[in-house]
């Protein structure tokens, strides 16, 4: 099925009767060319990329829920490209690009919105710092604008712009980022790669892998083995355990961050604005709710909830960049389990085992990857080796010295 | 969660840092052939359980002294504290 306006006509006079699945429910086969595991962002935009831009035939996607029930519908929807390392910044900007074409690629309303994404600087070193990035980003081929004062309250006067600890000074603007509606991410995805021939199997939870002289064969599932050439995992913050089945220790740790939504308000909020003081970011989304975010609790957790001292901490620096919200009532909270890697970036590797392969350690940043990392995870899949992009995002960067670590935290994954 | 510190009583989680598991306790010695590989795996693995886990708490904004805290990853169930220094001088 193909969505298009005249189809839209043609079903508001038949009663909406005539709609497809958005995907089908297929009966899962013996054996498969390419697994992935995980229905999340990734795995579903991996899989439509094997079989649309790798021309690979005979996949499935296994997911144990249902898909988009993960990080990829638990996020704050932002996308952008504003990174300093080059390892980063190209591969994300790669990213936006693909995010640009994305909606006419899988034919499905994905409500790409690249609304600008502000970055507030609140002192004379942190605005040497932002302008050292922006150029960074556009030594990259992406877009940086620095604006000054005048020009941000002339889209945001609401902003506490003489806060005495944190007076704003500026920002470094990115006109091409925004935000996308993130189920429909992964249900477009889903959609796109089904109609490709891909099979999506929901509540099929993988227990491990079948492993014989070094090379992987298959997985064992709730629903039994399966067979498999190569086997791809996009587990976000379950990488650990599911990794655990081979005996591999991985450089991660699972944390729990949580994201947040106001009640509907009046359109006041036209672009994404991020606080540079504390953490803090908010956007305002088509329904009208203000959705925002901070840091992770901050200790390792698998439990998909935080704790109230995070949104209290939250809701602070949101009350002490905008004091216009405090009186907008808080609508809901949920937590999603992050795949913090111990320098911030993530892998896209093969493992010791022949036709295993990982995708992981997004840490918070996953869902503005999720067109990239589906693509550089089908490379390397397909080709058996890493596509330029994502060579860097090795799993043995951290036994060699060549970590990508964009804060300059160290090996503590609760400060990246 | 509240974290019942053995000498202070139980004290809100945001007076604490974190800092990990706490075999982050049992640190490599440097003079050893396979010092390398120990120091690798010591700075960066981690079991990252789901379950119950053993973990280092600093009492940053009370009295500073280093906690081994047991917490159940899946429910953050807090299941014993204990001073740092206590679990260490066991270590040995």
């Amino acid at each position: 099925m193909k969505y298009n306006f005249l189809k839209l006509i043609k079903e508001a006079f038949n009663n909406n009767d005539g709609w497809e699945k958005t995907w089908k429910n297929p009966t899962l086969k013996k054996h498969y060319d390419i697994i992935i595991i995980g229905g999340g962002g990734h795995g579903l935009a991996t899989a439509y990329y094997l079989a649309s831009e790798f021309k690979q035939k005979n996949i499935a996607v296994l997911e144990k829920g249902d898909i988009g029930l993960g990080n990829v519908g638990r996020n704050t929807t932002i996308i952008r490209s504003n990174y300093m390392l080059n390892e980063n910044e190209a591969f994300y900007e790669f990213s936006l690009k693909l995010w640009e074409g994305l909606e006419q690629q899988i034919n499905y309303n994905a409500m790409v919105s690249q609304r600008g994404v502000l970055n507030l600087f609140h002192s004379d070193s942190q605005r040497d710092s932002f302008i050292r990035r922006g150029n960074s980003m556009l030594i990259n081929g992406a877009d940086a604008e620095l604006y000054d004062v005048d020009k941000i309250k002339s889209i945001y006067p609401f902003l506490d712009y003489n806060n005495a600890r944190f007076p704003i000074k500026g920002g470094l603007f990115q006109k091409r980022g925004g935000t996308v509606r993130h189920d429909a991410v992964a249900w477009g995805y889903a959609h796109a790669a089904d109609k490709l021939g891909v099979d999506i199997i929901q509540n099929c939870e993988v227990n491990g892998f079948k492993v014989t002289s070094g090379n992987c064969v298959g997985v064992e599932t709730n629903k039994g083995f399966i067979k498999a050439k190569k086997v791809g995992c996009a587990v976000a913050g379950s990488t650990s355990l599911l990794m655990s089945k081979v005996n591999m220790t991985l450089p991660m740790e699972s944390h729990v961050l949580q994201a947040f939504v106001s009640e509907s308000l009046k359109p006041i909020i036209p672009g994404v604005i991020t606080f540079g003081a504390g953490h803090f970011y908010i956007s305002q989304s088509d329904k009208g709710g203000l959705v925002f975010g901070g840091d992770i609790d901050g200790y390792n957790s698998y439990a998909q909830r935080g704790g109230m001292d995070c949104i209290e901490d939250v809701c602070e620096s949101g009350l002490a960049l905008m004091p216009i919200i405090g009186k907008a009532r808080l609508l809901r909270t949920w937590g999603g389990i992050m795949d913090m890697s111990m320098d911030g970036s993530p892998i896209i590797d093969n493992t010791h085992i022949n036709g295993l392969f990982i995708n992981a350690g997004w840490c918070y940043g996953g869902f503005k990857a999720i067109p990239a990392s589906g693509w550089c995870f089908a490379h390397l899949l397909a080709k058996g080796y890493s596509h330029s992009l994502s060579e860097n995002f090795r799993l043995d960067r951290f036994k060699n010295g060549y970590m990508i670590d964009e804060k300059g935290q160290g090996a503590q994954p609760n400060l990246h | 969660m509240i974290i019942n510190h053995p000498l202070l009583g139980p004290r809100d989680i945001s007076e604490f840092v974190y800092l990990g598991d706490s075999s982050l306790l049992n640190r490599p010695d440097w003079d050893n052939k396979k010092s390398e590989e120990n120091f690798y795996k010591y700075l960066y693995l981690r079991k990252n359980i789901a379950g119950i886990h053993k973990e280092l708490w600093f009492h940053q904004q009370g009295d500073r002294s280093w906690l081994v805290v047991t917490r159940n990853t899946l429910t953050h169930e807090i299941i014993k504290v204990e001073l740092a220094t206590d679990v260490s001088k066991n270590l040995e």
